[in-house]
């Protein structure tokens, strides 16, 4: 601690975070042992690492600072009139009996199927303040950076890492250099943080992130809501880093007030002081810096097989730029030199942890209201918490969809990742809000277009890739929360 | 939890697009299950097998004897996409013990490294000489992180000496943690 106060480097948000949590200190023999203050768990990763647990006999150190939750191979179709659920297979339900039953054996707080709190899994994590500034939080999925909006440093583990963490409380890991990416400018109307990160990606790679910690900062960050903070930091490990964060400020603050999980009054100003201290100093050093003006970005969308061949919509689609760009386009079926409007959509999908918060629900709403979806196009709309469905109706945001043709359902992964059955067909393209293009990812021989809800939404009624701004009359909040 | 792996002396396969994410590695609908064992049989399903679900028998990954070609050589960025540890396993399983690219994903990386699965990166040449010559014998050392080829071609790679530490040893990294229970209960009470 003392060599802490008295230095005189400027340290980084991420060094701050990072220095936190050091049980022991990383050596050239030995990586640090890092403290996890929220370990977030969810069927699909976890089976193994509990009987990793119960083969060496050990007891979960933290059950309190654990918390499981049902999404991945959840239907989101309602139960049955008989009350069952139509799971993709037995082995999907036998994968969510098995997490209640470790949860029930070990004392772990389950958000289980019942539950109002149930969602996926970085989507509740928030919602219910369990994310919190300066915490650090790790999960069995590479999508936990979603967590580092609000200034915590979040990453996603292996399931051997989970055992570790169930079993200690603690993990190995090296310091990974660090990557500030500074958005300038503002957004242009329909242009939204989806946006911000596939520009991001198309610029640096998938792969340009890989051995980094990510801080987004700049005043197009600043001005962006929680949620779409959470979307920017979710997609950073599609740039390959497993962190991203932003410095917590105000909106911060505002959002988490109140919520179940989130410091109580008595402790709220204390937090509040704490919190504050979690910015980068000013002069902070960072192992890469890159700047990008989105002042005259364009809604982005995909068009090959890894999340990097992202181009303007309002471009032509680019020629492959290399061997695997050029497979991907053949998979894709998406020659060079078309203009996206001219590729027919079969499929849209509007949910997943990157684009299914109340914000994502309403921007899609805004461009559906009052219009139809193409006939011979499915719609999916899939919110990502109980919460977010219940805000959703609230707002009839439901019959906005159901009345424009597209399906309303339960809350899940569902066709982000296509293993509770929610999947497309062979051969269709769908226009996808969620945060993978991979080969077969929503399906075996789906081909997939990322986009934001907002492009998701056009697309569905046009049966086409579509530019959402035609639809957008007012001018759209960046900054309501 | 894995025996210890000195060095593998093997024949390599190669897959050379770059950016192999997980979910070719073992799709999504796979992962239903609740046991690491018998993964092998879902890697790279949907590159081996066609939409009737027969065994397609055209991929450099089928038509082999296992035993005797035990080292993947892939394009770059490989493992890339979900932190599914089902991918090693699965690779491991289907009877590789050694992944070698110019750049391997972290998480698919610590994940493979922690299976025993050695994950060796290597320079941009070698790597291409690689993909280019498939069914090479490759002789990795672990010990003194060296790749050597028939013909006299020697590469060196990194590899995280803890990791490096563990492959050599057969040492389960949790073991390590738990013997720092003590440093964890100081850490909690000074926090709380
Ligand atoms: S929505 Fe998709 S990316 Fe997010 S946690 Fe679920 S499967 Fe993973």
């Amino acid at each position: 601690m003392t060599s802490e106060s008295n230095s005189v480097s400027p340290r980084s948000l991420f060094d701050k975070l990072w220095e936190r949590h050091v049980v022991a200190e990383e050596t050239r023999e030995t990586p640090a042992v890092l403290y996890i203050d929220l370990h977030l768990i969810h069927e699909v990763t976890s089976p193994q690492a509990f009987a990793a647990l119960d083969e060496r006999k050990l007891e979960m150190r933290r059950p309190d600072l654990t918390i499981a939750t049902l999404d991945h191979s959840t239907p989101t179709l309602p139960p049955k009139p008989d009350g069952s659920l139509d799971y993709a297979t037995a082995e999907a339900a036998a994968q969510v009996e098995k997490l209640i039953l470790n949860c029930e054996r070990h004392g772990v707080q389950l958000l289980g199927l019942d539950d109002p709190r149930r969602g996926i899994v970085h989507v509740i994590g928030p919602e219910l303040g369990l994310t919190q500034p300066g915490k650090t939080i790790v999960c069995g999925d590479s999508h936990t950076s979603t967590h580092g909006a609000f200034g915590a440093l979040a990453f996603g583990i292996g399931t051997t890492e989970v055992g570790h963490v169930l079993a200690t409380q603690c993990i190995l890991q090296r310091k990974p250099k660090s990557m500030r990416v500074v958005f300038d400018g503002a957004l242009p109307r329909g242009v939204t943080a989806k946006d911000m990160a596939l520009a991001m990606i198309a610029e640096i790679g998938a792969d340009g992130g890989r051995g980094f910690a990510i801080e987004f900062a700049g005043p197009a960050v600043e001005a962006l809501s929680m949620e779409g903070r959470m979307t920017l930091c979710n997609m950073s490990i599609e740039a390959g880093a497993r962190f991203g964060m932003i410095a917590p400020d105000e909106m911060t603050f505002k959002w988490l007030h109140g919520r179940e999980f989130a410091p109580g009054e008595d402790r709220w100003q204390a937090a509040l002081a704490d919190w504050r201290t979690l910015q980068s100093d000013p002069g902070s050093d960072f192992d890469r810096e890159i700047r990008i003006d989105v002042s005259s970005l364009s809604p982005m969308v995909t068009y090959g097989v890894s999340p990097d061949a992202a181009a303007p919509i309002d471009a032509l689609t680019p020629a492959p730029r290399s061997d695997a760009e050029e497979r991907g386009a053949d998979y894709m079926e998406i020659a060079a030199g078309k203009a996206f409007s001219d590729i027919a959509v079969n499929r849209v999908f509007i949910g997943s942890c990157t684009n299914s918060r109340l914000s994502d629900l309403r921007a899609a709403a805004e461009v559906m209201r009052g219009r139809k979806v193409k006939a011979g196009v499915t719609a999916l709309v899939v919110p990502g918490s109980e919460a977010v469905k219940r805000a959703a109706e609230a707002e009839n945001l439901d019959k906005v969809f159901l009345a424009a043709g597209a399906e309303w359902r339960e809350p899940g992964c569902s066709m982000c990742i296509a293993m509770n059955g929610d999947k497309g067909a062979p051969g269709e393209l769908v226009v996808s809000t969620s945060n993978r293009n991979f080969i077969g990812r929503q399906g075996k021989g789906v081909r997939t277009v990322l986009a934001s809800p907002a492009t998701a939404a056009a697309s569905a009624i046009e049966g086409r890739i579509a530019d959402p701004r035609k639809y957008l009359e007012a001018v759209m909040e960046t900054a309501s929360v | 939890m894995f025996n210890p792996t000195r060095s593998i002396v093997s024949r390599t396969i190669a897959l050379p697009p770059e950016n192999i994410d997980t979910d070719q590695i073992i799709p999504a609908r796979f992962l239903t299950t609740t046991s690491r064992e018998g993964l092998g049989k879902s890697a790279f399903f949907d590159w081996r097998y066609n939409a009737e679900g027969r065994l397609r028998n055209d991929s450099p990954l089928d038509g082999f004897n296992p035993d005797e070609f035990q080292i993947l050589v892939a394009g770059a960025n490989f493992g890339c996409g979900s932190s599914r540890e089902h991918a090693p396993w699965a690779l491991a399983d289907f009877g590789f013990r050694a992944v070698i690219s110019s750049q391997i994903a972290d998480i698919f990386k610590s994940n493979a490294l922690k299976n025993g699965l050695l994950a060796v990166e290597v320079d941009p040449k070698t790597h291409r000489r690689l993909l280019q010559s498939p069914g090479e014998t490759v002789v990795i050392d672990v010990e003194s992180q060296t790749l050597a080829l028939d013909d006299g071609w020697q590469a060196v790679f990194e590899l995280e000496p803890f990791a490096r530490h563990c492959l050599l040893n057969g040492v389960d990294p949790l073991g390590h943690l738990l013997a720092q229970s003590a440093d964890i209960s100081a850490f909690e009470a000074r926090r709380a």
